[in-house]
């Protein structure tokens, strides 16, 4: 994949016109925040209210909700432009389908990433985190995020065009997020403790390079078999 | 290097027949491998010092592990050459490994709740390697869900290869990161660690059910593909000779 | 599937598939795309295979399938402004012109979900002048187009073969454009 100068202007086109598509019909992205709030809420009603016991799971909860809620937003990654022929249009631009592929994936985790680590912060509380945990609470889903939307960009791809892509899209993605799930939940049950997070958190930075550099590729490669 | 050989096992009516000559000399030493394993491990086998016989599932579960992960890399590696080469035999044959692969892992998971009751007092314990195998089992689930969500034929073979390559590359690092985790959440494995080295009553009839199951994965991958191959080819005239070579032609 | 074509397309020519439906019009368009792999034979363009050089090819190219790959939620110039910077910079008022060109010039600001089916094709046509593309490839480019509308390719057509250009028509209707340019391939046993 060669990135030239012509390449991060694309980038950038995708960028603003997906950012522009969402702020003009907000609900698609709004639908995963209130989904992850709503998944966080039902753990103290399903156990001990007790702010200590809650702390204690807290880090799961929020790690869960946030898989789930993940996966429920990559479907829309490549859905409506497959269905558009705007993908096509990306396979004959003579850019790396591949490098467009990566922009889309960069947007859709601006409006579902993003919003989700913003999110987080006030589960993590609701279930009885420390005020001096928000950062560490911020940084672990922001960085656990970008993983988390670039392993969807491989199932988004893989999925593409099927009738019943939804709990196929699950079976398919959630596997490939273990490691995301392990490490992003341990960074954030340290900084609920107060404790250094950095070990967890070169980890995760690993995951997202790792999958920065494979995941397009996969995921172009699915694409374009779709296509045909 | 010549590589006709190669080549000409993309022919689906060449490898059919090849295959269908190989598979009894994989079928029967499957079949001895594992009768002779099993009755050294079952009944010549001492009761382990710790364990009695509890331990003896071990002969089942060890192979099964071993096979399940094999069945992964080979249908790994048959799906990559079915995608380079585009040969339809290797995507064939990589269809025909998932299945497999999916019930040996089954029969891992289910042989290690059964040892770990008597072993552990708990049907599960959430020991990294059968977290692993449960990971792997989902990926076979995966691969077969994806396959069977897709139509046509040659899109379900190189969409599902896809994946196959996706998920090789991440077996190593799910495995790593479920060993980390386990190190922070358990203290030391429940598993214990190196022991007294097993006498050769004992790893000789587990070799012999690795061996076993490992032909009788082949010899079992082999009649999936010639199967497949067939079903796949079911227009062609060379399909029609092989079944009702008698059919006079309309 | 396709098999024993042969076609050739020189500078400032039209080729129209006339073909019956199902003869496979769409997978030829697809298949010199590259949208779909050729699993025999070679495409050859301005004598160099496209595989070697697929990124030259594709600049050169401009694809219009079945589906416009225009979004609904952005307006017309929006949605041309996009698909263009894609491939190259734009400049002031080029957007302007070319919705002109296509009848569209007071529709611009206009979401494309509130147009008609015909004006959405138009804008997809002002699209294919403002790439520059050489090779054009247009699958039912007056489809849901009237009596107007079609006057509208045909004129796109002829401004894009009298600067050089060359296209390959999937159609029902043969289009009118003037006999010199173009050439009508009625099956696909013939060669062209």
């Amino acid at each position: 994949m060669s990135v030239t100068a012509s390449s991060w202007h694309a980038a950038a086109q995708i960028l603003r016109r997906d950012l522009t598509l969402a702020f003009r019909r907000p609900g698609e992205w709004l639908q995963p925040v209130a989904f992850f709030f709503i998944v966080t809420l039902l753990f103290p009603l399903a156990l001990d209210p007790e702010l200590s016991h809650l702390r204690r799971l807290a880090p799961a909860a929020l790690w869960v909700a946030a898989m789930l809620s993940s996966v429920l937003a990559i479907d829309f990654l490549f859905r409506e432009d497959g269905r558009d022929g705007t993908l096509e249009q990306f396979a004959l631009s003579g850019q790396s389908f591949a490098w467009l592929l990566l922009a889309k994936t960069a947007a859709h985790w601006v409006l579902t990433g993003v919003p989700l680590a913003l999110a987080a912060p006030f589960a993590a509380i609701a279930l009885g985190a420390p005020a001096d945990a928000i950062p560490g609470v911020l940084a672990s889903l922001l960085l656990g995020s970008v993983s988390l939307s670039l392993i969807g960009a491989i199932g988004a791809g893989l999925t593409l065009g099927l009738r019943r892509g939804g709990a196929l899209l699950s079976l398919l993605v959630l596997p490939l997020a273990v490691p995301t799930l392990i490490f992003g939940a341990r960074a954030t049950e340290l900084s609920i403790h107060g404790e250094s997070m950095a070990g967890p958190m070169y980890l995760l930075a690993a995951l997202s390079v790792f999958g920065v550099t494979v995941a397009p590729l996969a995921a172009a490669a699915a694409v374009r078999i779709s296509l045909e | 290097m010549n590589w006709a050989w190669f080549h000409r096992f993309g022919s689906p009516p060449y490898f059919y027949s090849v295959a269908g000559k190989i598979i009894p000399w994989l079928a029967w030493p499957a079949g001895l491998l594992i009768v002779a394993g099993l009755w050294g491990g079952i009944v010549m086998a001492p009761p382990d010092y710790q364990q009695s016989d509890a331990a003896r599932i071990m002969y089942v579960h060890v192979p099964a592990a071993y096979v399940a992960l094999m069945s992964y890399t080979v249908m790994a590696i048959a799906a990559t050459v079915g995608l380079i080469w585009r040969m339809k035999v290797a995507h064939a044959a990589a269809a025909a490994c998932a299945p497999i692969g999916a019930s040996f892992a089954a029969v891992c998971l289910l042989t290690g709740m059964l040892w770990g009751q008597p072993m552990w007092g708990t049907y599960w314990a959430w020991d990294p390697r059968l977290v692993s195998v449960l990971v792997l089992f989902f990926f076979f689930l995966g691969y077969i869900g994806l396959r069977g969500a897709i139509d046509d034929v040659s899109r379900a073979d190189r969409t599902s290869a896809v994946l196959a390559i996706v998920g090789f590359v991440n077996v190593p690092i799910i495995h790593f990161s479920v060993i980390w985790w386990n190190s922070i959440h358990q203290g030391p494995s429940l598993i214990r660690k190196g022991g007294p080295a097993m006498p050769a009553s004992m790893w000789v009839p587990l070799v012999l059910v690795i061996f076993g199951f490992t032909f009788y994965f082949y010899a079992v991958m082999l009649m999936r593909t010639r199967a497949e191959v067939l079903r796949r080819d079911r227009g062609g005239s060379w399909v029609r000779d092989i079944v009702a070579p008698q059919e006079p032609l309309p | 599937m396709l098999r024993g074509l042969s076609l050739r397309l020189a500078e400032g020519q039209a080729l129209q598939l006339l073909w019956p439906n199902g003869a496979g019009k769409t997978s030829l368009l697809r298949a010199v795309a590259g949208l779909i792999p050729v699993e025999d034979g070679q495409l050859l363009w301005r004598g160099n295979r496209i595989e070697d050089d697929r990124a030259a090819f594709c600049a050169d190219l401009a694809f219009l399938g079945h589906d416009l790959a225009l979004k609904g939620d952005l307006t017309a110039a929006e949605n041309l402004h996009f698909s263009v910077s894609l491939r190259r910079r734009l400049a002031g008022g080029e957007i302007k012109a070319a919705l002109d060109e296509v009848g569209l010039g007071t529709r611009a600001d206009a979401l494309v979900r509130q147009m008609s089916a015909g004006q959405q094709r138009r804008v997809a046509l002002a699209r294919l002048g403002l790439w520059g593309a050489r090779l054009w490839l247009l699958d039912e480019p007056a489809a849901n187009l009237d009596a107007a509308g079609q006057a509208v390719v045909v004129a796109a057509l002829a401004r894009h073969l009298a600067a050089g250009g060359c296209a390959l028509i999937s159609t029902h209707q043969p289009l009118d454009l003037s006999a010199s340019v173009n050439r009508l391939w009625r099956d696909p046993k013939e060669a062209a």
